[in-house]
Order: structure tokens, then sequence, then C-alpha cells
């Protein structure tokens, strides 16, 4: 009985080893900048300039900006527009009735969406905004004009396109064709959307079925900048996910360095209590 | 005076003492009473699940000064908690690690119930009042995990009130009792919410009590699993025990303070803990037209869960066919007495017939629920002549090894969604983790075991 159940253990733990493999466009890695002001202050500039319009931020005041250094006057004059006060909430006029119908879906609430999109040891929310933002492409086949690579047919059209500028996609799919063969498969989607297909027949052994997609700006420098604008917008909204994780770890560094001293009290406390118990 | 008790103390504690057994509780319950000295690091997990206890309804409190249980309101109130209640993100996210600490630290408590027997005679109400404390809890994380409305806590009190429709002929209309409406809903919410904050509280407080009261009536087990009111001085205190207090008062607090380090480290710096205490699908309000692709419990049910998805059509003709060949052992080589002998196989074989006859889903639930249930019977599955492993074959230690591994891969398996290979190793866990407690019985008193010693084992500090 014992060899059997060390067998089906040793096949439970080789079974352990095959990970599900993972699907979608591969996330790329944040710019960590939640601790620079700067870029806060520009990325809530870009948040309530440009999402606020179909999304809300029910959770967020737009007092709470005092918090990323801008004082209530700055507020005043330049991120509210439609005459709220300072106090109140960052809501949206548009109905979700009307959202339904103009976008097929309501837009999502963004207070804490940098939370929600988070995989479980994988990458975070932060992750999924930056490339999500920065992977539309021009599809015209789309009634926005518009498709997106990590959430593919996705209801938002790209409403920072004029920051991108025009770019051009080109994805290389590899696969096997039943019947044909393996081929490559070339789509490039133009500036203004009209997709071109080139198919190439592939001969020889050990290939792989692969997708890779480029991005070509055709103002480059432009493009660059729309990257650093968006790596700002991630900031805000991760910043506005949970306002408080700064002072949550500046205080978790007293309470440990205290916890700490604590330990070595009681412990030097139960040694003298017990140093005569034979 | 006439009906006055003569007490040791004077002054305002002879006066309490005269009117209420104060002085007496406390030497009962700490300065007196004699706990074994060679309590070792797995004991200090009771009393830090006490501290987790108090820890939870505590912050509770607050909560629920700030939280709307109301389906339009409950997701917004907690962020409101979050972001503008002062410290409320400290009370929440001391909860929200609580939760998942308090099952840390209870498992490691049964485990160590497990390694050194202290469920056997005389301590078998102290085992029986902590199973049924484990379930409470199960019941009060259960209901609470509802309470943030998110689409995780929505989808997860879905499924898990749907498998009381599997339940045969009452199913569907229990489940629709339980929730108070068609789906999971405000009526649902409210109700949890009054579960979560007073129902299950009240009795878990109650069932704490019990176990410490008949803790205290029969003395506490040690690592040697050696009774020590055997061996008693010439004042009638055991020689191998020692005051609860002061010994053991600082030597918790010492623990105490390790625990709290591990516990501010979560709350300050990984209050999500990668997803696995707080989960990011429940930042997504509740949506009841949406279900999410991937539904799982808190990683402390997983295990559990994984028992239930494995008990599929297939896998009850396993367990039909073990039912069977127990019935068929029991009756050959069983030493069962007269009617017995005939009966326990008769319902066996019933019980094989059902298993094929009724819809697996409903075994998944007797599974899961059976897994638990299963250890309310084990101070008399374990047939072993030593209480502790430590004097225990040494091929016993594999089978807990086994044991613990085995539980973890299941925890694991329960966080992943379904496929055909990890469907087969769940169900291989769920015959190891069922084998395991119901061959008990056998394997325990099996193999060549070590002479126990009179006293315990210590070294002074």
């Amino acid at each position: 009985m014992i060899k059997k159940l060390l067998g089906a253990f040793a096949l439970m733990l080789a079974g352990t080893a095959v990970l599900a493999a993972e699907v979608g466009y591969p996330l790329e890695r944040a710019p960590e900048r939640v601790n620079d002001l700067t870029a806060l202050q520009n990325g809530a500039k870009l948040f309530v300039n440009y999402c606020l319009n179909c999304h809300s931020a029910n959770s967020m005041r737009y007092n709470k900006l005092t918090e990323i250094g801008l004082t209530d006057d700055q507020i005043r004059d330049n991120l509210l527009f439609t005459g709220e006060k300072v106090g109140d909430l960052m809501t949206v006029a548009m109905k979700p009735a009307d959202a339904k119908r103009w976008l097929g879906t309501a837009p999502p609430d963004l207070s804490v969406i940098a939370r929600a999109k988070s995989i479980n040891a994988g990458p975070s929310g932060a992750d999924y905004i930056y490339t999500y933002m920065r992977t539309f492409y021009r599809d015209a086949s789309k009634h926005t004009g518009w498709n997106n690579l990590v959430f593919p047919n996705v209801g938002m059209p790209h409403v920072l396109w004029e920051r991108q500028g025009p770019r051009e996609l080109t994805a290389v799919t590899v696969h096997e064709v039943e019947g044909k063969g393996w081929e490559r498969q070339t789509v490039t989607y133009d500036a203004q959307g009209y997709a071109s297909v080139e198919t190439q027949p592939l001969e020889g052994h050990e290939l792989h079925a692969s997708t890779d997609y480029r991005f070509k700006a055709l103002d480059p420098a432009q493009a660059a900048q729309y990257d650093r604008d968006v790596a700002d917008l991630t900031a805000f909204m991760s910043w506005m996910a949970e306002p408080v994780q700064l002072q949550r770890k500046q205080l978790g560094v007293w309470v440990l360095l205290f916890l700490g001293l604590f330990l070595v009290i009681a412990w030097r406390l139960n040694a003298a209590f017990w140093k005569h118990v034979k | 005076m006439a009906g006055e008790k003569t007490v040791e103390t004077t002054g305002l504690l002879g006066w309490v003492d005269r009117r209420f057994p104060l002085t007496a509780t406390w030497k009962a319950h700490l300065s007196e009473y004699y706990a074994p000295k060679n309590f070792n690091f797995w004991y200090f997990f009771g009393s830090l699940a006490l501290l987790v206890l108090v820890l939870q309804i505590v912050t509770g409190i607050f909560l629920v000064m700030h939280y709307k249980p109301d389906a339009e309101r409950a997701f917004q109130s907690v962020e409101y908690i979050m972001r503008e209640v002062p410290w409320g993100w400290l009370i929440r996210y001391m909860h929200s690690t609580g939760a998942s600490m308090f099952f840390v630290v209870v498992y490691l408590h049964m485990l160590r119930g497990l390694f050194y027997g202290s469920y056997r005679k005389p301590r078998e109400l102290v085992w029986i009042f902590g199973v049924a404390i484990f379930l409470c809890l199960m019941g009060e994380a259960f209901f609470g995990y509802l309470l943030p409305w998110g689409q995780m806590s929505y989808w997860g009190a879905q499924v898990i009130v749907n498998l009381f429709s599997a339940i045969p002929f009452i199913g569907p209309e229990l489940s629709l009792w339980i929730r108070g409406d068609y789906v999971v809903s405000d009526a649902t919410l409210n109700r949890f919410f009054s579960f979560h904050v007073i129902a299950i509280p009240l009795v878990l407080i109650g069932l704490v009590a019990a176990h410490i009261v008949a803790l205290h009536e029969v003395g506490s087990n040690n690592p040697d699993g050696i009774e020590i009111k055997e061996k008693k001085d010439r004042h009638g205190r055991p020689l191998d025990g020692i005051p609860f207090h002061p010994f053991y008062s600082v030597h918790d607090i010492m623990g105490v303070a390790g625990f709290l380090i591990v516990f501010a480290a979560i709350v300050f710096f990984a209050p999500e803990m990668g997803g696995y205490f707080l989960e990011y699908n429940n930042f997504i309000p509740a949506d009841p037209l949406k279900t999410p692709p991937h539904i799982a419990p808190v990683w402390y049910f997983t295990p559990f869960y994984s028992m239930l998805r494995a008990t599929t059509d297939e896998f009850t003709w396993v367990l039909a066919g073990a039912a069977l060949l127990a019935a068929i052992a029991l009756f050959v080589k069983g030493n069962l007495k007269g009617l017995w002998r005939i009966a326990v196989p008769a319902a066996l074989v019933l019980v094989a017939v059902l298993l094929r006859t009724i819809d697996a889903k409903f075994w998944g639930v007797v599974a899961m629920g059976g897994a638990v249930v299963i250890l309310f019977f084990l101070p008399w599955l374990d047939h072993s002549p030593v209480k502790s492993i430590r004097y225990r074959p040494g091929w016993h230690k594999w089978l807990y090894g086994i044991f613990i591994v085995n539980f973890l891969i299941l925890g694991y398996l329960g966080t992943q969604a379904p496929n055909d290979i990890f469907n087969l190793m769940s169900q291989i866990g769920t015959v190891i983790y069922l084998a395991f407690f119901l061959l008990m019985p056998v394997w325990s008193r099996l193999g060549t075991f070590k002479p126990v010693p009179d006293r315990v084992t210590f070294h002074a500090h």
C-alpha cells in the first residue's frame, strides 16, 4: 500500500510541474513611477481630460489630488470642467444605457482598475494598462475604427490617438494549415486601418506556431512622447487604485522596527523566566 | 456573617472573591494551571489563534461602523473605508489579512494535534470542540467573503450555495431558502452579513470557551504524548508541569511578537499577498450578468474545493469500488460482532449503489463536507499504541509527510482552472486524503513502535 501511495504521490508531483500555458498578448512591465509627483500630476491631467469623459472613478474625490501635490485652486481651475465642487466624486455624466448603445457596453469604473487587472503571482494591473494603452491599432473592419492587441475587439476607441500619432501594425503568424502544411501569414494594417494579407508557404522541419506583432510609428518622436505619457497615466491609475499605498509602506517600516525591538525584549524576558527551570 | 465564604484574599479582591470565583478562576486557568514544560514551536499556534480571533472581532466592530450591507452600496462602502475613513485602510487590511492568517494558525494548530496525538483519550472533546470551531471558522469566512460584493464574492457565493441544490429531493428549495432569492442578491447579502457579524461569532466564542475549559479539565498534551499528571510531587503538582502563568504567558508573548512581525509585513507591504489574500477579481464590483471565466475560492478553501471538483461521474466508480472492497474486507476479515458483521458491509454496498445512482455533483458535496466531518472521528480512527509521532515507526512519519504535501497540492490545484491532468491529480489527492483517515484504524497499529519514556524530554534553556 505504501508503495502505491508513494507512486501516486510521485505522479502528482510530476503533474504539478506542468504549468498551464499563458494565453494572450504578453504584457510589458510598466515603468515604476508611483513615487514621482510630476508623473502623477501629468497622469492626473491626462486621466481627467481623456478618461473621465466616458469612465467614472466613483471612489475618487477631486480634492484627493491634493495628496499628489496639487492645490484646491489648481484642481478647480484646470481639472474641474463641469463646475462641480472640489470635494465631489469623479462621476461621469454619460448614462449607462447610452453607453451601451454607443459603445456596446458600459465603460467600467476606473477607481480600482489597476488592482482588478492584476494577475495572481503574475503581471500587475499597471502592466496591463501600460500595454493596453499602447497596443491600439487602426482596424477599418471595426465600427469604432480601432482594435487592440491586449483586448481584441474592445468597444473602446483609441481616445488618445492624436497624442500617439499614426502607426502601422504588422502581425506575422507562423501556423499549420490542414492539408496545406506550414505557412507564414503577414497581415499589415496601414495607418488608415486597411489590412493587406500576404501568405508564404514554409518548408522544413521543427517549425513552431508563433505570432509576432510589430508597430511602426510614422512619427517616432511623437510616439515616444506618448509612451512617456502613458507611463504617467498608468502611474496615476495605480496610485488612484490605492492612494494610501505610499504612507502604508512608510508606516510599515516603523511598525516592523518597533515589533523587532519588541521581539528582542519578549525573547529576553522569556529567557529570564525560564533560566531556572530545570 | 452567615453564608459568606471564607477566602484567603483581603480588601477589594477579598470582597469580590466572597461573591465571585475571581482568584479561584485565575489560579485554575493560569497561575496554578500546570502545563507540560516541554512545549515546542508548535504550541504557539493555540494562543495565536486566540489573538487573531480578538483582532478579527475588534477590527470587525470598526468595519461594521462604516460598511453598508446593501447590494447597491457595499462595494463602494469598502472603498470608502479604504480612502476616507481615518485609518480605515489599516483596519480593513488587518481584517482581510487576519482572515487568511486565522486559517494559517488554525491549520498549524490542527497539524500539531495530529502530530502529537492531542485528540486521543482523554482529550476527545477538546478535539471535537476544535473541529467544530474549524467548521464555524469556515462558515464565518464564507459569509464574510460575500460582503465586499466583488465579482469573486458574488460568484463564489453563487457556486457554493448552488451546491446545496445537488441534495436529492429538497436541494433546489433548500438553496432558494438559503439565498432568499433566485440568485445571490441583496437579500442574500443582508442575511450573510447577519450571520457573519453576530450568529457565527456568538457560536464561535462559545465553542472557544468550551475548547479551553475542556482542555484545562484534562490538561495539555505535549510533544512526547505523556500524561504529566501521572507523576506528581508531594504537593500534588505534576513533576513535568509548570504554571502556565508566568512561564507560558511570557513564552506566548514571544510568539505573539514573532507572529505580529509576519502579520505586519503582510498588512503593510503585501496586503493582497499576490492575489491570494485579497483576490484581484474582487476589485471588480459584483455583476450578476457577467460570470468570470475562472471562479476559485480563497486559498484556505481550495483543498476542499479540489475534492469537490475531483468527484466526477467516473470518479464515483472509484469510490463505489472502494466501498465494495471495504464491505468485502469487513465481512471476511473484520472483527465486527453479531448483527454488525452483516449490517456494516450491507450499508457499504448500499453506499456503493447510491454512488452510481445519485448525481456525482451530490457526491462532490459529500466528499467536500466529509473531508471536514471525518476529522470529528479522528480520536476513534487512530489505534496506535502511542500518542506522539516521536515514538511511532519511521514510515508513519512518511505517511504524515505525504498527507501534508498532498493537502498542499490539493490546495494549489483548487486555485487553478481545471484541466485533464489537474483533475486526475485532484482525484488521486482526494483518494490519498480519504484513505489516510479511513484506513487509519489499520495502518496506525502496524509497525514497530519505540518505547515511550516515563518523563518528558526537556533540556533546560
